[in-house]
C-alpha cells in the first residue's frame, strides 16, 4: 500500500492509549477534586432550586400576572404584552405548565449567571487589545463545539443533573454577551469620551456614566442572543437530567409520538418569541433618547 | 503666587508628531523638517512645532489658523487629552505632562472647562443633565449642581429645554449646551475650541459679552480658538496665528493688524475693519498736547469713532489723554485717516501693479 492511499495516521495502539491516558488523567482528577467542584457549585444549585421553587409553588395566575407585567413594563406595547398572554394561556390549557415553568427558571439564571460573567469579561476586552486577541479564539471554539462534546466533561465532573445543565448551556450561550459588550464599548464615540475625560471622570465614572449607557443598546442585543441560544440548548441539555421542556422532547423521539414533540416543540418556540421581543423592544427602549432626530 | 481664580499657563518648546513612532523622528523635524516631507516619508502627521507661548493669569488667548493648522492639537494639549511627543506645559508653574493619574484627574476637574468644537455632549443625557456634568463628577451636591446648571442654562438662552435631549437641539443650541456645561464647572481655566462657531452672529455676540463681562468679574485664564479675526480682536488680549503647527505670529490686536509678520497673515487681516480695530494709542504722537486742540480723546477710542468726533468737531488735530484724563499725547485727522485706510491702497496699489 502506498503512502498516499491512505493518511499515515498514528499506530491504531498509540493512539488508543493515548486517548485512555488522558481519560485516565481527567478521571483521577475528577475523583479527587470533584467533592471542590461541586462545593464551589453549592450556591448556584441553590439559585437553580430556589428559582424553580418559586416558579412552581407561587399559584399560576400570580406568575401568568407577573409575567405579562413584565412583558408589558419591558415592552410597552400592547400586541406584545398581550401575545405573551396568550401564549402561557395556551402553554398552562395544553398541560404544559410544569415543564414550561421549569425551563423558564433554568432560562432565568442561566442568563443571570451569563450576565454577571458575561459583561465584565467584555469590559475587560474592551480595554486591552491583548486580552481581546486571547480570548476571541476561545470564545469562537465556545460558539462551534458541538453541544453534546462539552457535556462529557461536564457530567464526568459533577454526573447529572441541574448544575451540569447550566454549566453547559453557560458555556455554550455566553460567547455573545462578552462579544457584544466589547463591541458596544469599543464603538463608543471617542468625542464624547474626550469631554468625560476633559471633565476628569475617574475610569469607573467613565464606565457607568458613558460607556456603559451608550454601548446598553449593544449589550442588550447582546444578552437578547444569549437567551435565544440558551433556550436552542434546553433540549441537549435535558439529555443529562435537567427537567423542563427539553424531556419531553426527547421521550417524544424515542417513542415516535409525534404530538408529544410538536406541542412542547411550539411551546419552547412561544417562550422564545416571548423572551425575544419583550428584551428587543427594551433594549429599543433604552435609546430613546436617539429616536427624535433633529432635522439634519 | 497662587490665587483662587487665576491660573497662568506656560507651553515650552512643545512638539506633536502624530504615529506610531513619533519620537524617533523628533531629531528630524527639530532640523528642519517640514509637515509635508514627514507626511510623504515617513507617514508620520506633525501636529505641532516649537511651540512657545505664555499666557498670562486672567488674560484671554485668542488661537487663530486655517482649518488643519493645529489649533484643537494644541488647546488639547492644555488638559492633557493629548500627550506632548516633547515639551512642557506648565500651569502655574507645574508640568501637567509629569502629573500622576490622580493629579491630573484633580487638575481637569477643578482648575479647567472645556467647550469642544463639536460639542461632544452626552447624548443619553438631557440638557440639565450634561450641564451638571461637571459638578456630578466632583461630587457637589445635588442642589448646588441643579441651581448652577440651571443659572448657566438661563444665561445662554436655553431655559424650557433643560430636558430635551441633545439630538432634539439644533447645532448652535448643542453648542450652548457645551458652553453652559463648561461655564457650570467654574473652573479657572476655560478651553474654547471654536465655542461660537455654530451660533447666529446676534446670539454670538451675546455669547462674546456673557465671556467679556465674566472676565470683569472672574478673571479666568481662557484660551479661544476662532476662525473669526474680528472675533479674536473683540476677545483677545493676545492672539496667536498658528499655520501647519507652528506659531507664525504672538502678539495684541493692534500687532497684528499694524505689523502682519508674514503673507499667511496679511491675509487672515486683509478683511478687516480697521477703523473699528486700532485704537487711537497705535497712531498717536506721544508727547506734549498740541497747543490749538480743542479735542480730547481717550487712548482706547476707535480710529472710527475719532475720525468722527474731529470731523463733527471740525479739527484737524486732537488731544489724546490716558486712563486718568491726563494727556499723553496728540493725534491728526491726516494720522488716523491714513491708518484706516493704508491696508486696502497697498493691496489695490499691488493688484494694479500686476495687472499692469
Ligand atoms: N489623532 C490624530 N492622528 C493623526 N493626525 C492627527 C490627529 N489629530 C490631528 N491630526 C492632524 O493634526 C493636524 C492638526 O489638526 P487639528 O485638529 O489640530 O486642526 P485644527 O487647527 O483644529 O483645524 P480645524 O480648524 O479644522 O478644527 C491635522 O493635519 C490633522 O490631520
Ligand atoms: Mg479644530
Amino acid at each position: 500500500m502506498a503512502w498516499y492511499d491512505e493518511f499515515p495516521a498514528m499506530g491504531r495502539t498509540e493512539l488508543r492509549d493515548l486517548k485512555n491516558a488522558i481519560d485516565k488523567g481527567f478521571r483521577a482528577w475528577t475523583r479527587e477534586h470533584g467533592g471542590t467542584v461541586e462545593a464551589i457549585f453549592e450556591p448556584i444549585k441553590d439559585l437553580l432550586i430556589w428559582s424553580e421553587r418559586l416558579l412552581l409553588n407561587t399559584p399560576w395566575p400570580i406568575i401568568l400576572i407577573a409575567i405579562t407585567a413584565i412583558a408589558w413594563f419591558g415592552s410597552r406595547k400592547i400586541p406584545i404584552t398581550v401575545g405573551t398572554l396568550l401564549t402561557l394561556v395556551l402553554i398552562g390549557y395544553f398541560d404544559m405548565w410544569e415543564d414550561t415553568m421549569r425551563t423558564v427558571s433554568m432560562m432565568f439564571v442561566c442568563t443571570l449567571v451569563s450576565i454577571v460573567i458575561g459583561i465584565p469579561i467584555g469590559i475587560a476586552m474592551s480595554k486591552s487589545n491583548l486580552l481581546e486577541r486571547m480570548i476571541t479564539p476561545v470564545l469562537d471554539i465556545m460558539q462551534t463545539m458541538p453541544g453534546f462534546v462539552y457535556l462529557i466533561p461536564v457530567v464526568m465532573l459533577l454526573g447529572i443533573g441541574k448544575v451540569p445543565g447550566l454549566l453547559a448551556v453557560v458555556v455554550y450561550a455566553i460567547p455573545p454577551i462578552i462579544r457584544l459588550t466589547n463591541l458596544g464599548i469599543r464603538l463608543v464615540d471617542k468625542e464624547v469620551l474626550e469631554a468625560a475625560d476633559a471633565f476628569g471622570s475617574s475610569s469607573w465614572q467613565r464606565l457607568k456614566n458613558v460607556q456603559i449607557p451608550l454601548a446598553m443598546p449593544t449589550i442588550m442585543a447582546g444578552i437578547n442572543q444569549t437567551i435565544m441560544m440558551a433556550l436552542a440548548l434546553v433540549v441537549i441539555a435535558s439529555m443529562i437530567g435537567v427537567q423542563g421542556l427539553g424531556q419531553p422532547v426527547l421521550k417524544a423521539i424515542a417513542n415516535q409520538q409525534f404530538t408529544l414533540g410538536v406541542f412542547n416543540g411550539l411551546a419552547i418556540v412561544g417562550i422564545a418569541i416571548i423572551f425575544d421581543r419583550v428584551s428587543q423592544a427594551y433594549g429599543k427602549r433604552l435609546q430613546s433618547h436617539s429616536e427624535v432626530v433633529h432635522g439634519n | 503666587m497662587e490665587t483662587e481664580t487665576a491660573e497662568s499657563i506656560e507651553i515650552r518648546g512643545l512638539y506633536k508628531i502624530f504615529g506610531r513612532r513619533a519620537k524617533s523622528y523628533i531629531d528630524a523635524v527639530k532640523n528642519g523638517m517640514g509637515k509635508q516631507e514627514l507626511q510623504e516619508k515617513h507617514g508620520h502627521v506633525l501636529g505641532l512645532q516649537d511651540i512657545n507661548l505664555t499666557m498670562p493669569a486672567g488674560s484671554i488667548q485668542v488661537v487663530m489658523g486655517l482649518s488643519g493648522s493645529g489649533k484643537s492639537t494644541l488647546i488639547r494639549h492644555i488638559n492633557r487629552l493629548i500627550d506632548p511627543t516633547v515639551g512642557e506645559v506648565l500651569v502655574n508653574g507645574e508640568d501637567v505632562c509629569k502629573m500622576n493619574t490622580r493629579a491630573l484627574r484633580n487638575f481637569r476637574r477643578h482648575k479647567t472647562a472645556m467647550v469642544f468644537q463639536k460639542f461632544a455632549l452626552l447624548p443619553h443625557r438631557t440638557v440639565i443633565d450634561n450641564v451638571v456634568y461637571g459638578l456630578e463628577i466632583q461630587g457637589v451636591d445635588k442642589d448646588k449642581q441643579q441651581t448652577e446648571a440651571r443659572r448657566w442654562i438661563d444665561r445662554v438662552g436655553l431655559s424650557g429645554f433643560e430636558d430635551n435631549y441633545p439630538n432634539q437641539l439644533s447645532g448652535g443650541m448643542q453648542q450652548r449646551v457645551g458652553l453652559a456645561r463648561a461655564l457650570t464647572n467654574d473652573a479657572p481655566i476655560l478651553l474654547m475650541d471654536e465655542a461660537f462657531s455654530a451660533l447666529d452672529p446676534l446670539i454670538r455676540m451675546d455669547m462674546q459679552s456673557v465671556l467679556l463681562d465674566l472676565q470683569k468679574e472672574l478673571r479666568k485664564t481662557v484660551v479661544f480658538i476662532t476662525h473669526d479675526l474680528d472675533e479674536a480682536l473683540r476677545l483677545g488680549d493676545r492672539i496667536a496665528i498658528l499655520r501647519d503647527g507652528a506659531v507664525v505670529q504672538e502678539g495684541t490686536g493692534q500687532d497684528i493688524v499694524l505689523r502682519p509678520a508674514d503673507d499667511y497673515i496679511e491675509n487672515f487681516v486683509k478683511e478687516v475693519n480697521r477703523g473699528r480695530v486700532i485704537l487711537v494709542e497705535s497712531v498717536m504722537k506721544e508727547g506734549p498736547p498740541a497747543a490749538n486742540a480743542t479735542l480730547e480723546l481717550g487712548r482706547d477710542t476707535q480710529l472710527e469713532s475719532a475720525a468722527r468726533a474731529m470731523t463733527q468737531s471740525n479739527v484737524n488735530v486732537a488731544n489724546v489723554i490716558d486712563m486718568n484724563g491726563e494727556c499723553c499725547g496728540q493725534v491728526t485727522m491726516g494720522d488716523t485717516v491714513a491708518a484706516m485706510v493704508r491696508q486696502d491702497d497697498e493691496s489695490e496699489d499691488g493688484e494694479q501693479a500686476r495687472s499692469a
